[in-house]
């Protein structure tokens, strides 16, 4: 269709290159790897979310950190209640089971974009921003002052959640379990963009003016965009609360929400795999420039103002080329 | 006679001190063309924004297809059949022409909440899109983003959204503006058939293009209406020569 041949082959090589990783990195006896791969994946699943509100919809929302927060601690607090047996709401127990930790962390963001949605998408352009970054910031408050969940010293999962069939507490197969998720994301993103639906956003991010003009209202197809973009980023919240067996405030705060973005706009905004290129890049970069200094965000910050200023569509961009859209 | 398609009334908007539109009454009859000509910042932008929704009016009616649309919201309008071209190009740049149509044929549809099914592989989408801009003869250049269009180009495509959108009466607002002398003999041709399908409002600047299409012509003039009626009318109406086409030579 609009296929361009070498965004394919580098889609590819991402894919593969991620999928061997923890795979070489196990017959090296070298676990580590195998949690920075997962790392990565979890944190391309989140930016997948982001990038369908930020790189088709053209909405910079800064408080995605409340999405990824919400569902860390949908997970720490199922977790919880599941280890000491203790009732959660309205005498439900809590469950070590990933798959409702994930469908209620789904269900709550939704909900949660939903809510900051009808509020937010009044606005636009830096407002926009800002009111994304204080929705955020209320609910990472919030977090920090409710002792029920450890306040500010955060919440530790003592056994990683479960998976019927598949051994959790094995990295490799946790790995695995991440990598089809984030598969599966990109599969919805991409169906999504495509589609009637995936027209109507792209064509608010061009020209809302436009959109409005063929009989369009701009603000429902962001809403549901919002709510999409934040179900998305929620269930890569569940996922990285499992992967450090630990859910803190620090999941909520604006730092988060700016990683995101960065992943973004270091892979390329609007592509496919640009959050998985993003993501793999700045995992490796907090990484190796991590180890040898301590301030590699230093390092990080020239090396996101070479690609604002030299190569706007990040990694994907970079070798790929511009995007066609048909 | 029948009721109007697009029935204006005692419209008013003001900026401040100035009245951009001063109880401004227009009809929109079946089958015509109705010009609305005067010179620079006379409000005639001004007036089309208000019948299409996107600027509110101070006070008075809009009426469309007998239905007081005072209160609806620009996507509203569209869907109830007022077609409107921008006097500045308002497209999406990064879409072909093609797709741009396609939007419109989706939105005619009502169905953009439909999330699996690719629209570049939807026949109901793409074969409406190319007929209407095969009729505004754009249709070889139908894959090219709407950015890299040339300027007379994207004035066709406007009109082929129009079109595709089943309009039931077209606002046009200088459909002619930086076309060339070639493109506003063909696109005068075209308007000339179209009437026959929905009314056209036509603000316009090309004094030809008006003089060859219009059936009625009303004149703003600092936001009122000082004359309406036929060319013939209205080429000799003194107050008209004097406001307007005594300054045009």
């Amino acid at each position: 269709m609009m296929g361009n041949p070498r965004e394919s082959i580098l889609n590819l090589v991402l894919v593969l290159a991620l999928a061997a990783i923890p795979l070489v990195a196990t017959g090296m006896g070298e676990p580590f790897y195998v949690t920075l791969a997962t790392r990565m994946a979890i944190l391309a699943l989140a930016a997948v979310g982001l990038n369908f509100l930020l790189g088709l919809g053209g909405l910079v929302s800064f408080g995605h950190a409340a999405f990824f927060g919400i569902g860390g601690y949908v997970a720490g607090i199922a977790a919880t209640h599941a280890f000491n047996n203790e009732p959660l709401l309205f005498g439900l127990p809590g469950t070590n089971q990933m798959i409702v930790i994930w469908l209620v962390a789904i269900l709550l963001c939704g909900l949660a974009a939903l809510a900051i949605g009808v509020i937010s998408l009044r606005t636009s352009g830096v407002y926009f921003i800002m009111i994304t970054l204080a929705f955020a910031q209320m609910i990472y408050y919030f977090a920090i002052s409710w002792p029920a969940y450890g306040g500010e010293d955060g919440l530790s999962i003592y056994v990683r959640n479960g998976f019927p069939g598949v051994n959790t507490l094995n990295g490799l197969h946790f790995f695995y379990l991440c990598f089809g998720l984030l598969l599966a994301a990109l599969a919805v993103f991409s169906v999504l963009r495509n589609s009637r639906f995936g027209a109507a956003l792209e064509a608010s991010r061009q020209n809302q003016q436009r959109l409005a003009a063929v009989g369009i209202a701009p603000f429902r197809v962001k809403l549901v965009a919002f709510a999409i973009s934040g179900m998305i980023t929620g269930l890569a919240g569940a996922l990285f609360a499992d992967l450090n067996r630990f859910v803190s405030p620090s999941m909520l705060s604006w730092h988060m929400s700016g990683e995101l973005i960065v992943l973004i706009i270091l892979g390329g905004t609007g592509r496919l795999f640009g959050p998985v290129a993003g993501a793999m890049v700045y995992v490796l970069f907090e990484f190796y420039l991590g180890g040898i200094t301590e301030r590699w965000q230093f390092f990080l910050g020239l090396i996101l103002l070479g690609v604002v200023l030299f190569a706007r569509g990040g990694v994907v961009g970079l070798i790929a080329g511009k995007a066609r859209h048909g | 006679m029948a009721e109007p398609i697009l029935e204006i009334r005692n419209l008013n908007k003001s900026f401040g001190a100035l009245k951009a539109t001063d109880n401004v009454s227009l009809d929109l009859r079946a089958g015509e063309i109705h010009a609305l000509i005067g010179p620079n910042g006379a409000g005639k932008s001004t007036l089309i924004h208000q019948i299409a929704g996107s600027l509110r009016p101070g006070s008075g009616t809009i009426r469309f297809l007998g239905r007081d649309i005072g209160a609806l919201g620009v996507p509203e309008r569209t869907r109830l059949g007022l077609g409107r071209t921008f006097q500045i190009s308002s497209l999406a740049p990064d879409y072909s022409a093609l797709r741009n149509v396609m939007l419109a044929v989706q939105a005619r549809q009502g169905t953009s909440f439909r999330f699996l099914k690719p629209v570049m592989a939807d026949r109901s989408l793409r074969e409406p899109a190319l007929e209407a801009l095969e009729r505004v003869g754009l249709a070889e250049r139908a894959d090219v983003p709407a950015a890299e269009l040339s300027h007379g180009e994207r004035r066709q495509l406007e009109i082929a959204i129009a079109l595709a959108l089943g309009s039931k009466a077209f606002l046009l607002d200088e459909p002619m503006a930086g076309m060339g002398p070639e493109g506003s003999k063909a696109l005068t041709t075209f308007l000339d058939g179209l009437r026959a399908e929905a009314p056209i409002l036509l603000v316009e600047h090309d004094m030809d293009a008006v003089f060859a299409l219009a059936d009625r012509i009303s004149v703003l003039v600092y936001g009122r209406i000082i004359a309406t009626g036929t060319v013939d009318e209205i080429r000799h109406n003194p107050d008209v020569r004097q406001a307007y086409l005594g300054e045009e030579g």
